[in-house]
């Protein structure tokens, strides 16, 4: 059982979950929470907008990133 | 020249180019089936993205949208932003790639012959494209109807509903039937990029008018403080979360949507449009939508109609706003020839061949498709109350709750027919009677009924395979995307 365990834990498994996690996060923080109910307005637009503006741009480079180096993990057999 | 003379004018050359593209796309299309509904698997980045956007959007962009921000505040930019941005991304990746891989391999058009052929059944694939059909029929009758009424309001009444969709449902067949995927791909594209110039072009003139995106700001908080605040009124947290999540699995089921997961060029168009989402989704939608807040400072009153083409009557110039409206008028076009292409396909491939055998000219077969699909919507859109108008506007989660059964059927072997049967069924009808029966409610602890619909088939797609043994006919060689056919 425990020696099953570790065989399926491999690298690949680790960088797919790790992945996830990421790609949970990139789609969870695209609205920032912990602005909620806050009005402040910057440069002519309210400050959470320009964290979902700021944050987008990152979502595309992460995105970016992903696609050069680990594109296929967890959906190529 | 008058605003009248000068829409008609911008509808007619958008038309004359765009069959001009169409006859070109007809000279480079093979006579198979799959050159017609995939343009032969070889779409670009550029079109590919484009045409995606387009298909999905488009109109949305200059209507919808802006009417809901002006309707509930800019936060909607954020639903949509997650939603469409970064959501649907990941799902382009995760249920994409996968079906762009099985594609390849096994030759797929349309997602329903490919859960067939990996469960082993005829039924299954039948009721996958029943239950896309049910959904897609009443939503392209809702563009014809939109399109329509454009054109009567273009026209101040010169031009009666009927004979406005009607025209536009004529072009529409005459096109699709010319040009399959490869031209409306292309026109999909031609039209992504104008839209994109129009929306920064109103973008720019309006604030320059007002004085600036500061002073913009400054007005609506004048006239609606709350607007400016995260959240609040319409939006929870469970309707923000919600909302985006059952939109982005629904768009990813929606026919045209889904068929377009097959028709990639190779591996790297799909990597970099997946990179190229977020960019291209905030591009579009942050200027829009805050226009359509901003309006609710500026006193815009939008009366019957539309936010954004009252706010442009009233800061840019006659002939600017009607090329807007002309340009949105195309867009809702090509949302629905797109969806004509592929409820033709489900219908050609997945229920009228089952029944029927195979068509010894399918691709003759498909345009029939086409013209039947688009009248039978037209004159639904003449007659259709209530009922029909309901199941459109909740297409999106009707779509969403086909989502999980397909994600668990990709990527678990353990699925069977009969897992996917519950996980499929279960859910539509749970759905269906959250929209009709008043007795189920619509929210539940504030997540939207469609959420919890998925929830519930991904459930049960995995209870019943558990319980369940796979039929003999049933092979998850499919999946592996290493069948050679």
């Amino acid at each position: 059982m425990v020696a099953n365990e570790r065989r399926t834990v491999d690298g690949s498994t680790l960088a797919a979950a790790s992945w996830g996690v990421v790609f949970l996060l990139v789609v969870l923080l695209a609205v920032p929470w912990f602005m909620w109910r806050s009005a402040t307005v910057a440069y002519g637009l309210p400050l959470w907008l320009w964290w979902h503006i700021g944050w987008m741009a990152l979502a595309s480079a992460v995105f970016y990133v992903f696609g050069r180096t680990a594109w296929g993990i967890g959906v190529e057999p | 020249m008058n605003a009248l003379t000068l829409q008609l004018g911008i509808v007619g050359a958008y038309l004359i180019i765009a069959l001009g593209i169409g006859l070109v796309a007809y000279r480079t299309t093979d006579r198979t089936a799959e050159d017609y509904y995939l343009a032969g698997r070889t779409l670009g980045t550029v079109v590919l993205l484009f045409t995606t956007f387009a298909t999905l959007l488009s109109a949305y962009t200059f209507f919808g949208g802006p009417d809901t921000s002006f309707a509930l505040g800019p936060e909607w930019i954020l639903v949509m932003g997650t939603m469409d941005g970064v959501l649907f991304a990941v799902l382009w990746y995760v249920i994409g790639y996968k079906q762009w891989l099985v594609g390849q391999s096994g030759g797929y058009v349309t997602l329903g012959e490919l859960l067939g052929d990996r469960f082993g059944s005829t039924g299954l694939r039948a009721l996958v494209a029943v239950v896309s059909l049910f959904w897609l029929f009443p939503y392209v009758m809702l563009q014809q109807k939109g399109a329509g009424l454009a054109i009567t309001g273009l026209t101040d009444g010169a031009v009666p509903l009927w004979v406005g969709a009607g025209g536009i449902t004529l072009f529409m067949i005459l096109y699709v039937v010319i040009s399959g995927m490869r031209g409306v791909a292309w026109t999909d594209t031609m039209q992504g990029v104008l839209m994109l110039g129009l929306v920064w072009a109103a973008f720019a003139w309006v604030l320059s008018a007002v004085g600036g995106p500061g002073a913009a700001t400054a007005a609506l908080r004048e006239a609606n403080p709350e607007y400016l605040a995260l959240g609040g009124g319409a939006y929870t947290p469970q309707f923000v979360l919600g909302t985006a999540v059952y939109i982005a699995f629904g768009v990813t089921m929606f026919p045209q949507i889904n068929q377009r997961f097959f028709a990639a060029r190779s591996k790297e168009v799909l990597t970099r449009t997946f990179a190229l989402w977020p960019v291209l989704v905030l591009l579009l939608f942050v200027p829009a939508f805050l226009l359509g807040a901003w309006a609710v400072g500026l006193g815009v009153d939008p009366g019957d109609g539309s936010v954004l083409p009252a706010l442009l009557r009233e800061y840019t110039p006659t002939w600017f706003a009607a090329l807007v409206i002309a340009g949105a008028l195309a867009a809702m076009m090509s949302s629905s020839d797109s969806m004509l292409l592929s409820g033709s396909s489900y219908f050609t491939r997945d229920v009228y061949r089952p029944l029927f055998g195979a068509a010894d000219r399918e691709a003759l077969l498909a345009r029939g498709g086409v013209a039947l699909f688009a009248t039978a919507s037209f004159v639904a859109s003449l007659v259709a109350e209530g009922t029909l108008v309901q199941i459109g506007n909740t297409a999106f989660g009707g779509f969403a709750q086909l989502a999980l059964p397909v994600v668990v059927a990709l990527y678990w072997t353990g699925t069977t027919r009969l897992g996917m049967y519950a996980g499929v069924l279960v859910p539509q009808v749970f759905y269906l009677a959250s929209v009709f029966v008043p007795a189920v409610p619509e929210t539940y602890l504030g997540w939207p009924a469609a959420v919890v619909g998925m929830l519930l088939g991904a459930a049960l797609t995995i209870a019943v395979s558990t319980v369940t043994t796979p039929g003999v006919r049933e092979d998850t060689s499919v999946l592996s995307g290493s069948r050679a056919d």
